[in-house]
């Protein structure tokens, strides 16, 4: 017997939604184990398995169909660090190669002292960086010691001004948006300036108290906001009704 | 472990509370939406679910027959307990109770004991050698900050919904036997607990998680209204950082309206 999503969308009429107008694929919500899919013509993907013949969700939240592969988008859980990945974590402590960075994963990260724009010497580190000073950086290597961080990109360095928050980690890309629409949205109606960690951290720095607190409350709106499609538009009118 | 608290929010956080403002909309002195459901537990004697905001705490109230202590041979006994369980948050873990986890039930505790809110002297069975012990039972579900006070409504709460359970011919407690007996409770004094925290030079109430953590000084009061005068049963402090006399004469300008407040959302359950 084979089940496609769409088959089985339409018997739980609570998750028929109609598709955005920016993207085709649909999608369901589903909780562990159970069956996305039928058939050996489906391969799983992030989030799923496969049980004999069914992909089979090991995690909750929406499932996706890309072509052959089935994948879950979860709606909860831990950050899971990734090459690449941009965070915001805090200074934990300081050794003598470096600092350890609190990024709140289940493994610590370490900026070495050469990442240091100028000349630091060994026994006055804290002058750049002190313990409790929050940094943005890039992960670039993963390894079963911990994560090494690096602040070459734009934007990455020690943070000052501002205040950080955080969001459920999995929510960081309905907060990007498309190709950044809803962040920059968020930036050009409040004029804060936002950097975004994919561990859920947030910072904002704004001109005045209101228009930050404005800002942190617009992300925690979108975050919210899981199962609404065209969020965007939406939020233009949040920023009306929440002047 | 969930992140400590940096020094970024932190001095944003006091700028904030220098011009009065919260993340929330509230003023510094205001207390979250309280959300209260009576005997929510069917084997517990009395119970309550309490949620502030998204602070979220269950009591239970156990008795059990017990001998009394010897310095006090006419009066009934009171424990009170709490789990810090890592359910409720990143920052609570298992094994041996910490800090916190001893302090939360010892200030519920001796609110409500010194507050006489029980009157322990009903609650002989036999003097000197049989009375009932009453076991408060803590347990926070959700931790958004503010747990002292949501358990102390919790424990309250609790309390007024209890009953005494019926002893069989041989002494023993009867649990399944339906009860009506009135849990005997002094009416003139009802307690709640204000915990104000410090940061900075500001003094706010009801901190979220947040908040809670950013602050450098506690204190919680115990605070009963006997006739038409208020009354501190228990007062602790906690942190590293001073209280100084404007700031005590701030909070206690405070505790009459907030106490009367707190009360008036309160009295549909007690």
């Amino acid at each position: 017997m084979k089940k496609s999503i769409k088959e089985e969308q339409e018997e739980n009429s609570e998750f028929n939604r109609e598709p955005s107008d920016s993207e085709s694929v649909k999608r369901v919500v589903v909780v562990p184990g159970e069956t996305i899919v039928s058939g050996e013509d489906y391969l799983p993907g992030e989030g799923t398995r496969r049980i004999n013949e069914d992909v089979v969700a090991s995690r909750y939240g929406l499932a996706e169909i890309a072509g052959r592969v089935i994948k879950v988008i979860s709606l909860f859980g831990a950050f899971i660090p990734r090459r690449g990945n941009v965070v915001i974590g805090r200074v934990s402590d300081i050794t003598f190669r470096g600092w350890n960075v609190d990024i709140d994963s289940a493994s610590a990260g370490f900026l070495p002292i050469e990442e240091s724009p100028r000349f630091i010497n060994k026994d006055e580190m804290d002058q750049f960086l002190a313990i409790g000073e929050v940094v943005a950086a890039k992960i670039w290597n993963v390894n079963a010691r911990g994560i090494d961080l690096s602040f070459k990109g734009k934007g990455l360095g020690k943070l000052e001004g501002g205040f950080i928050f955080r969001v459920i980690p999995s929510r960081v890309p309905r907060i990007i948006g498309r190709e950044g629409s809803m962040v920059n949205l968020i930036k050009d109606k409040t004029g804060c300036n936002v950097t975004i960690g994919q561990n859920g951290w947030i910072w904002i720095r704004g001109s005045s108290i209101s228009e930050e607190i404005r800002a942190r409350k617009a992300i925690e709106y979108v975050a919210e906001q899981v199962f609404i499609d065209g969020l965007t538009e939406k939020m233009e009118e949040w920023f009306d009704k929440n002047k | 472990m969930a992140m400590e608290i940096t020094n970024l929010s932190k001095d944003n956080l006091k700028k904030m509370f220098k011009e009065g403002k919260r993340f929330d909309g509230r003023s510094l002195l205001d207390f979250r939406e309280i959300e209260i459901s009576s005997n929510v537990s069917n084997k517990a004697e009395g119970s309550a679910r309490v949620k502030l905001g998204k602070t979220e705490v269950v009591v239970g109230i156990k008795l059990g027959v017990g001998e009394p202590y010897p310095d006090s041979p006419d009066k009934g006994n009171l424990t009170v307990s709490a789990d810090l369980l890592p359910l409720a948050s990143p920052r609570f873990e298992l094994g041996p109770p910490d800090f916190p986890a001893i302090e939360l039930p010892r200030l519920v505790d001796r609110l409500i004991r010194h507050s006489d809110i029980i009157d322990l002297g009903k609650l002989v069975i036999k003097e000197g050698e049989k009375v009932w012990t009453v076991y408060i039972d803590v347990y926070p579900i959700n931790d958004d900050g503010g747990l002292i006070d949501a358990s102390a409504i919790g424990a309250l709460v609790a309390l007024r919904g209890a009953i005494i359970p019926e002893l069989d011919e041989n002494g023993k407690v009867d649990y399944d036997k339906k009860s009506k007996k009135k849990f005997p409770l002094n009416e003139d004094s009802i307690p709640i607990s204000l915990s104000f925290f410090k940061l900075g030079d500001s003094i706010i109430l009801d901190p979220t998680r947040e908040e809670e953590e950013a602050c450098d000084a506690r204190i919680t009061y115990g605070i009963s209204k006997v006739g038409k005068e208020y009354m501190i049963n228990s007062c602790q402090k906690n942190g590293e950082i001073i209280l100084t006399t404007e700031e005590i004469n701030h909070m206690m300008k405070a505790i009459p309206e907030k106490y009367d407040s707190i009360m008036g959302k309160l009295k549909k359950y007690i």
